[in-house]
């Protein structure tokens, strides 16, 4: 594929082919964990850290695994990196993994990690691989923290409540409270408030892809020809 | 002999399987002393908040027992943590469950102390509903402290209820099935430890020496 350098590669990630928001994939923890932005930002780092791992190892055994058992010698790279990554959380971030409880080892069934590895991963080198996993992981991490930050300050009036169980004792000030008095709107923390908050997040996004696309068409009008309008990511 | 393709690929399979089970194995040998450790921690840290370290001096996470009575403490077996201060007994902290939570199952720490009075009470685990029934957690709101210092009698048993049932305990608004549900598990936690408390503290620490070899 031409287009795909270096930097489409990460604008896909972060953007254009965003796992949460384009792709809809890996909803379950997306909805279940991101009542602060905290948990949201401790699962999206997890799932992150398994995408590029799985990425990495799928890319270097590409060449050595037959088609017809690829898919079970992936979900053994996933499950054992997630199993790996579960039990170090468990060891150097203690209260972080008993929030975030069964959501953990529930990473495998991720959708996004086999999506890349079988998409992606099984067809690149290691670098594009990499930069992919990187991109992907860190576009669904932003999302997934943006959501439990949008969802905190509603439900809770409050943000990065409780960060000291990532960053240590010293982020207990961390906590922004919003306004005394407020008692927090209790739906947003609440299941619903997951399927609200990220319908707005994929709206918010389509409105801004869509004036984009509007203002390259009106460039390209102004302009002397208008073959460079590529609606690649009128989602 | 390894000519047909699916033996080749079940070979590669299970040479990957192999590889992962490695990799699972070896975090969990790098990661079981430390995850040990900090279970421990976490369940002295709170065992602390109710019953002072300052008020012991034995290792009361070592130091505990097994009880049964599903009708006062909601399972079939509930750990007991006992602390001491120079061999004399000073609270024993219950781990009851309490069955009857909004969203199921609540499990409690409740340290009662010799002389019958609360040290205090802890939410460990529960599904109450966010922001309603999550009152409980000490994070959340100060209802679970009203427990300290209370005892039966004092209030007496029949006040031993929410304030809606006629009680002298906080409901929450619109949640009051969960401290329902606690204040009666922590009633009958105190209720339990009247009739068979001091027995408690008669285990092996008692019956043997004191001195205990490095191998404990």
């Amino acid at each position: 594929m031409a287009d795909s350098t270096y930097g489409n590669l990460i604008k896909n990630g972060l953007w254009g082919n965003n796992q949460a928001l384009v792709a809809l994939l890996g909803l379950c923890p997306l909805l279940a964990v991101t009542n602060t932005a905290i948990n949201g930002l401790g699962l999206g780092i997890a799932t992150l850290l398994v995408l590029t791992l799985s990425n990495i190892t799928v890319s270097l055994i590409r060449n050595v695994v037959p088609e017809e058992v690829r898919l079970p010698i992936f979900v053994l790279v996933i499950a054992s990196f997630v199993t790996a990554v579960e039990l170090s959380m468990n060891a150097y971030f203690y209260e972080l993994y008993k929030v975030l409880g069964i959501f953990i080892p529930l990473i495998v069934t991720n959708c996004a990690i086999i999506g890349r590895a079988e998409a992606f991963a099984s067809k690149n080198n290691v670098l594009r691989s990499t930069v992919d996993a990187l991109a992907m992981g860190v576009g669904f991490t932003l999302v997934l923290a943006t959501l439990g930050a949008i969802r905190e300050i509603i439900g809770m009036g409050t943000l990065f409540s409780q960060a000291h169980l990532m960053f240590g004792d010293a982020a207990r000030g961390f906590t922004i409270t919003l306004g005394d008095d407020f008692q927090g709107m209790l739906l947003a923390i609440l299941p619903p408030g997951a399927f609200i908050g990220l319908g707005l997040l994929i709206a918010l996004k389509n409105i801004l892809d869509q004036r984009a696309t509007r203002a390259k068409i009106a460039t390209a009008r102004s302009g002397v020809d208008a073959s460079g309008a590529q609606p690649s990511s009128v989602g | 002999m390894i000519k047909h393709p699916i033996v080749k690929a079940g070979l590669l399979l299970a040479a990957f399987a192999v590889l992962g089970t490695g990799l699972v194995a070896f975090t969990h040998q790098t990661t079981a002393e430390r995850i040990a450790a900090n279970e421990r921690n976490a369940l002295l840290r709170m065992l602390h908040a109710i019953v002072p370290a300052e008020t012991i001096d034995n290792d009361i996470v070592n130091d505990m027992t097994v009880v049964s009575d599903p009708e006062h403490l909601g399972q079939a077996e509930t750990e007991v943590y006992l602390g001491r201060k120079d061999g004399q007994p000073v609270a024993a902290v219950f781990t009851p469950v309490v069955p009857d939570g909004y969203s199921g199952p609540i499990k409690l720490l409740v340290a009662v102390r010799t002389d019958g009075v609360l040290g205090g009470v802890r939410v460990v685990a529960h599904k109450e509903t966010p922001g309603l029934g999550d009152k409980v957690e000490v994070e959340k709101s100060d209802w679970i402290f009203s427990f300290n210092g209370k005892s039966i009698g004092q209030p007496k048993l029949a006040d031993w209820k929410v304030r809606r049932d006629g009680g002298v305990f906080d409901q929450f608004t619109g949640a009051t099935v969960t401290p329902r549900s606690i204040v009666k598990a922590v009633k009958n936690t105190l209720l339990y430890y009247r009739q068979h408390g001091e027995p408690l503290f008669k285990t092996p620490q008692e019956a043997a020496p004191a001195e205990s070899p490095a191998h404990g």
